[in-house]
């Protein structure tokens, strides 16, 4: 089957698609987007965090078919919004990550990307105070880092948040 | 395979018809693990996602009509009020990623006697309302689960709501797990107390092929609770009704747990969903005298 979807704001299709692959196959193997990881295949680990029309959801457990006409957000994406072409700059969460050393293998940290930018929306992105530690752990709650390097990571969301928050938007 | 993307609720009736064993997906959390681990090669999938009447959840009557595919998180956000056991299962539901995607359809729909809102359905006597091109009918959730993986459900039929009774008393769901997200339960209890018709209702989850109630532990209660003024149960009475609730349990022992270890847990459950229950009846009893 033929799939259309908008992915980063740019609409895409996806050709000779087999209806019961996942979303995550789409993104990886049939529009050149490897950001999003393949890793459990059962929404365990949240790797594959994307988001589908404008809600985070592991791409792995989103059937092809139920991705046409709809929007997606890949961790490529979240860069797009500080620049564009060759000026691309990270996200304030790309660049908090990069220096609390919230990056180890590095293969959980495009869901870890994705699953914190949504937190900081639904939270300093719209006025509210800065998600405390139990906040953070809970919304990153199905995203795991093999590495075990949690602390960095809950310090990158910290940064990330003073940051956003400082910002006044996600500018 | 083929992949149907009905818009109308009409359609996907038709569809399902037409292929009896063609598989709804809704969140697909669970439909997706099978095809990506090769478990399951459907003929047909049945793409739910597009029937705006499922997603949907309002006042019917008595009760709240939920639409079998609004996912956790738009539970957890708006419906504490009118299913707090419900709700309190679905906080407690995988992840969020997970919790924007599944549904009580699909745990319906799935039947895993670990489903966690299970339970919940049990204690507050929730309905079920299902649908086909012979038309739509409702089973209680009580008289949904018959066997392993096994409801009323028919080929032909999907589910399209729940409806769920006004609270009329506490309502509680504990669950056992060895953190709290990303877990599978070991073991879930769900307790409601209904003050206006003094009943007891219980739902037992991970603990036997089927999700299933303590009816000796409700008939129990039921007789033992001081429903006038909601006065602590003696130790002795909380004592039994944990072991009554226990002893409905029919659990194996899998990697998860063992079923002596899942017994036991139902048994702290049960009596821990009576004191909060109790504590929260005794407010209620206050506001109103």
């Amino acid at each position: 089957m033929r799939v259309n979807l908008n992915v980063n704001g740019e609409d895409m299709t996806a050709e000779n698609v087999w209806p019961g692959e996942s979303l995550l196959y789409v993104l990886r193997e049939r529009l050149g987007l490897p950001g999003s990881k393949n890793a459990c295949e059962q929404g365990e680990c949240g790797s594959c965090t994307v988001y589908f029309d404008g809600v985070t959801a592991c791409s792995c457990m989103i059937a092809a078919g139920q991705a046409e006409g709809r929007r997606i957000r890949t961790v490529e994406g979240l860069a797009e919004e500080s620049g564009k072409g060759s000026d691309k700059k990270l996200d304030t969460v790309q660049d908090a990550f990069v220096e609390a050393g919230a990056v180890q293998c590095g293969f959980c940290t495009p869901g870890l990307l994705v699953q914190t930018d949504d937190l900081l929306e639904r939270t300093v992105g719209q006025g509210k105070p800065a998600p405390d530690d139990a906040e953070i752990r809970e919304a990153l709650a199905g995203n795991l880092c093999r590495c075990t390097g949690y602390e960095k990571i809950i310090d990158a969301v910290h940064l990330a948040a003073e940051r956003r928050a400082a910002s006044g938007s996600n500018a | 395979m083929e992949f149907l993307s009905p818009s109308t609720l009409e359609e996907a009736l038709e569809a399902k018809s037409a292929h009896p064993d063609g598989v709804p997906i809704m969140g697909g959390t669970d439909v997706m693990v099978e095809l990506n681990f090769d478990k399951r090669r459907p003929e047909t999938l049945i793409d739910l996602a597009r029937i705006p009447e499922l997603a949907e959840w309002g006042p019917d009557g008595e009760y709240t009509r939920l639409g079998a595919g609004v996912p956790y998180t738009r539970i957890i956000e708006n419906l504490q009020k009118q299913a707090p056991a419900l709700a309190r299962a679905s906080r407690t539901v995988a992840s969020p990623q997970i919790r924007n995607r599944g549904t009580v359809g699909g745990n319906l729909g799935g039947a895993s006697p670990a489903g966690d809102t299970h339970p919940p359905l049990l204690a507050t006597d929730a309905v079920i309302e299902l649908a086909s091109v012979r038309g739509r009918r409702t089973v209680a959730a009580r008289d949904f689960y018959l066997s392993f993986r096994t409801t009323a459900l028919q080929p032909d039929e999907l589910i399209t709501a729940i409806l769920l009774p006004a609270p009329k008393g506490p309502q509680q769901f504990l669950k056992i797990g060895t953190r709290n997200a990303m877990v599978i339960s070991v073991a879930g209890f769900s307790l409601s107390l209904d003050a206006e018709n003094r009943t007891v209702g219980t739902g037992l989850g991970s603990v036997g092929p089927t999700p299933m109630r303590a009816e000796a532990a409700e008939e129990f209660l039921t007789a033992e609770f001081d429903w006038e003024s909601g006065s602590v149960p003696s130790e002795a009475t909380v004592r039994r009704f944990g072991e009554l609730v226990a002893s409905a349990a029919r659990p194996i022992d899998d990697q998860r747990g063992s079923a002596d270890y899942r017994k036991h847990s139902m048994s702290v459950m049960a009596r821990r969903a009576l004191s909060w229950s109790v504590t929260e009846y005794r407010k209620g009893a206050t506001r109103c005298a």
